[in-house]
């Protein structure tokens, strides 16, 4: 088949620079890939998890999947365009190397084929036109949307949109001008041959009776191939980069690769894989709360990739994992910030008032944590359930201890924390105790990540909760209700959402907020940001108790020290640790008299 | 006809205030929440500077407003109040009043230190606030921890729920720090052999004869000051209370175990105060205090025609200070009454 025109040189010009820079890229990145991510590379290429890639490419980069969860619409429009215009190009090149019974035909083949083929009476064709029709109709739905999302983004479940750099204008204004044009161009070739199928012979018929098709169709095909070819011009410096990127990502993922402490070629296609779909903005309280849309993830990501990062920008993130939770793409959002961070902090510190001691020996070691030891009532609390259920166990920070590590770890200082590790490792493992329990959701949640223990770690309310299982206390349950607060570190940080609920339930009725377990609000007291004032923590925090208070609960039970205190400066209702609604709720020993006045008495 | 002035609260400035607007020639019905007239000055021992008995003082309020024969009615709360015929119409209790002016004097409570949990206020048994201790003076002047011993060593922890923005209160209220030293002279009055130490951010002796007390505090009394803030404070065995806190004039970390501590809770708007400014749509400061008319130059009036405010409703204040807004009030709200007339 002879098919060439000028008017191909737009798009092949854009497809092949496409090809050329992300190819190199491509070779760049694997080229300076840490040696262990490129063995798990080799070795996962040749594992089973190769179909857990291809499936998860499918369902992720194809269908969108994580974009429906968010919403259906929106997960509608990213679907119609990605799975349709997929179709639409594996179809094109079947129907075009079927029709010149060519395999190695040119790229552009398949594109122009309608421009170049006239002739309808292959056999294929009616399946052809039909099909290729259906999935323009289905493509062009789905830009339609994208129309609309700029007007009514609220539709789409969006409250912000993602504010564009240039060369994602310019990818955007090509991306939606190619289908319509593809539409306008095989319509009017249609008005001329009648090649088309229902929409584009349809159109084309309809267009023919009153516009010279014949003297508009060649200017058509020119604009269709030069936005094809704008598109792929500007898709390698757009955030369009995400398309061919995220397949990249999805595999080496799956493979076992991940951002952890430093930024390494990983953690640079993670970067272009970023969409700027605009989710994260939303989802961050800095946003919702404090009308601050910079910090957001999307934009710190772009900073990465401009290699143009803010150290303000590093540090203004609360690390609460709301963003990386409903990132469609799942990139490891709260570790770029802290790998950020680690470039930036400086390592001055001595750690040489770490005195280690010689904890006594106990099956179950207790360590509070510095949280815990500020708000006493849980330290009290837990200590009571302890000796209630008649333990045998050794309290290994009772006189102040090292902290955990996690404070310095979210502020990127990781050597640091390392020293902290190693010192608590060394006295948990002293101990010689099978269980670790802590009161402190932020110690948990390092305990648990990085201090790799030989024994089972466990969070109050999971142990509490095997307590109650196993007969060890038992509980009476009283009518209050009671609404549970997930903290950051527990529920997304270590995914313990069930098990505090659970403990509760045997003790009060749970009321529900519109923002339980992995849609948990951060209670704004975060460890992580220190750019955040105390006014703007109070504000942050006004705004949780907004949403905690809907369903009208007599109380705010959490499960860390921290959100405790936070909730505490502006409490509409009690706020009180799991640990102390089950110290209660057993009974072990009447409450002592006391000399000073109830708060009542005081307030009058 | 006399006009008729309601006064919301009966604490100094309200009572005083009725008293005053009486001798004025206006009508005035003044509504407690309690039984008793005076407010917090009836939890208080002894005032500053000059440690007379606070006692005198509520004589005097007492005495003045019986005198007076303003109408006081006891154990009333406000439950609405409208707009009436250019006054306003008030639902006190099961009474309705009209009034041509509104005089609010809600005053203040005292910070709830149970949220500074780290401090342990209500976990502790031997950890109280200043408002216990002067309790503790009012019954007979004996001080005793929880094991009915007298205390060997007391900690005093200064700015309690003052210019803590972890608490959200980032204002000074002004009064804590003499009320301190006064109590500290107090406890070395009653317990010369014990050992007394005040832990401070700064001294803010701003009244006359307050540095003078600081002084004496320190030559005559012996007691110690550190400077640095409690960051921590934990229960031992014996009950006793082990504090962690920074000498940040030595420049190093100190633990010190103390037999008692108190905490000089600071000033928050009273839930009255609150309520009240919520009922009116009445400004607020940025500490939620109410705000006056002018900072300067009309501290009385609000944002409300015919609303007046006295007192610690405003914002932290001495005794002394609260009785003279208390009269400045009453000249305010005379001039809008008299004004309106013609």
């Amino acid at each position: 088949m002879n098919s060439f025109d000028i008017f191909v040189l737009p798009f092949a010009i854009g497809l092949y620079t496409l090809l050329i820079v992300f190819f190199a890229k491509v070779f760049d990145w694997i080229k300076h890939l840490p040696v262990g991510d490129r063995r798990k590379i080799g070795r996962g290429i040749r594992s089973r998890k190769l179909f857990g890639v291809v499936k998860e490419i499918f369902l992720e980069s194809l269908i969108h999947r994580r974009i429906f969860k968010v919403n259906p619409l929106l997960g509608y429009m990213h679907m119609s365009l990605a799975f349709g215009w997929f179709l639409l190009i594996v179809l094109g090149a079947a129907e075009s190397k079927i029709y010149g019974r060519d395999l190695l035909n040119t790229p552009w083949d398949p594109i122009f084929f309608k421009y170049f083929k006239h002739d309808t009476n292959e056999f294929h064709s009616a399946f052809f036109n039909f099909t290729m029709d259906f999935l323009l109709l289905f493509v062009l739905s789905g830009v339609f949307l994208a129309y609309l999302k700029r007007i009514y983004a609220r539709l789409f479940g969006l409250k912000k949109t993602t504010k564009h750099i240039f060369f994602d204008r310019l990818a955007i204004i090509s991306l939606w001008l190619i289908f319509p044009l593809r539409l306008l161009a095989e319509s009017l070739t249609s008005g001329i041959y009648h090649n088309g199928g229902f929409l584009t012979d349809g159109l084309g018929s309809f267009l023919a009776g009153f516009m010279p098709v014949g003297h508009l169709e060649y200017t058509a095909w020119w604009l269709y191939s030069l936005s094809v070819g704008a598109f792929f011009v500007a898709l390698p410096y757009s955030r369009y980069m995400h398309i061919p990127t995220e397949i990249l990502l999805i595999a080496m993922r799956r493979f076992g690769i991940k951002t952890t402490t430093t930024f390494t070629n990983f953690s640079q296609i993670e970067v272009y894989s970023c969409p700027r779909c605009g989710i994260c903005i939303d989802k961050c309280q800095m946003t919702s709360a404090l009308g601050n849309e910079k910090p957001a993830s999307v934009y710190f990501l772009n900073t990465i990739r401009a290699q143009k990062v803010k150290p303000g920008l590093s540090f203004d993130c609360m690390i609460c994992g709301r963003c990386e939770q409903y990132c469609p793409v799942g990139i490891s959002l709260m570790n770029h910030r802290l790998v950020q961070r680690n470039k930036l902090i400086s390592n001055g510190y001595n750690f040489q008032f770490l005195k280690n001691g010689i904890p006594e020996k106990a099956r179950i070691a207790y360590y509070a944590g510095c949280m815990t030891h500020l708000t006493p009532s849980i330290e009290k609390a837990m200590i009571k359930i302890l000796e209630k259920a008649g333990t045998d166990f050794v309290f290994i920070d009772k006189d102040g201890g090292a902290c955990c590590g996690r404070p310095m770890m979210l502020s990127g200082n990781f050597e640091g924390a390392e020293k902290l590790i190693e010192f608590n490792r060394n006295n948990i493992l002293k101990s010689c105790a099978d269980i670790l329990v802590t009161s402190c959701a932020i110690c948990y949640k390092v305990f648990k990540s990085n201090y790799d223990l030989p024994l089972k770690v466990l969070h109050h309310s999971e142990f509490i909760l095997e307590l109650v299982k196993s007969g060890k206390i038992n509980i009476n349950k009283s009518g209050l209700r009671a609404v549970y607060h997930d903290p950051c570190e527990l529920g997304r940080g270590s995914k313990v959402y069930e098990e505090p609920r659970e403990l509760l339930s045997h003790a009060l009725e749970l009321v529900s907020t519109g923002y339980d377990r992995e849609n948990a609000l951060c209670c704004g007291g975060s460890l992580g940001n220190i750019m955040l004032g105390y006014e703007e923590k109070n504000k942050i925090n006004a705004a949780v108790w907004k949403e905690m208070m809907v369903n009208d609960p007599e109380m705010l039970v959490t499960a860390c020290p921290l959100c405790k205190k936070t909730f505490n400066k502006n409490a509409p209702v009690p706020v009180r640790d799991i640990a102390e609604i089950i110290a209660d709720a057993v009974q072990i020993s009447p409450v002592k008299p006391n000399h000073q006045l109830a708060p009542e008495q005081i307030a009058g | 006809m006399k006009k008729h002035v309601f006064i919301i609260g009966g604490g100094v400035a309200g009572a005083e205030a009725a008293s005053q607007l009486v001798k004025m020639g206006f009508d005035v019905t003044l509504a407690e929440k309690e039984t008793q007239i005076g407010g917090k000055l009836n939890q208080w021992d002894r005032l500053f500077p000059s440690k007379r008995k606070a006692a005198e003082v509520l004589d005097f309020i007492n005495k003045n407003l019986v005198d007076s024969k303003a109408r006081v009615l006891f154990n009333t709360e406000i439950s609405k109040i409208s707009k009436q015929n250019g006054g306003y119409k008030i639902y006190a209790g099961i009474e309705e009043c009209t009034a041509d002016a509104i005089l609010i004097s809600t005053g203040y409570d005292v910070f709830n230190a149970r949220i500074k949990e780290e401090y342990g206020y209500g976990i502790y048994e031997n950890v109280i606030t200043s408002v216990d201790l002067e309790e503790m003076f009012r019954n007979g002047n004996k001080i005793f921890n929880s094991n009915k011993e007298e205390p060997k060593r007391i900690g005093f922890v200064h700015c309690v729920g003052s210019r803590d923005e972890k608490v959200g209160n980032h204002y000074c209220s002004q009064v804590c720090c003499v009320t301190a030293v006064k109590q500290a002279m107090e406890v070395k009055e009653i317990l010369p052999r014990a050992e007394v130490y005040c832990f401070y951010m700064d001294l803010r002796m701003f009244g006359l004869q307050f540095e003078d007390l600081y002084r004496e505090s320190q030559e005559k009394w012996g007691v110690n000051f550190i400077r640095g803030r409690v960051s921590e404070a934990a229960e031992n065995i014996d009950g006793t209370i082990l504090i962690k806190v920074e000498d940040t004039l030595a420049g190093r970390p100190l633990k010190m175990k103390v037999d008692l501590l108190v905490l000089m809770v600071g000033f928050v708007p009273s839930a009255g105060t609150t309520e009240i400014g919520k009922m009116l749509n009445l400004d607020l400061t940025p500490e939620n205090f109410l705000k006056p008319a002018d900072e300067h130059l009309d501290t009385s009036s609000t944002n409300l025609k015919g609303v007046f405010i006295a007192g610690t409703c405003k914002s932290p204040k001495t005794i002394a200070d609260t009785f003279a807004d208390a009269r400045a009030a009453t000249l305010k709200i005379k001039e809008f009454l008299e004004g309106s007339e013609k």
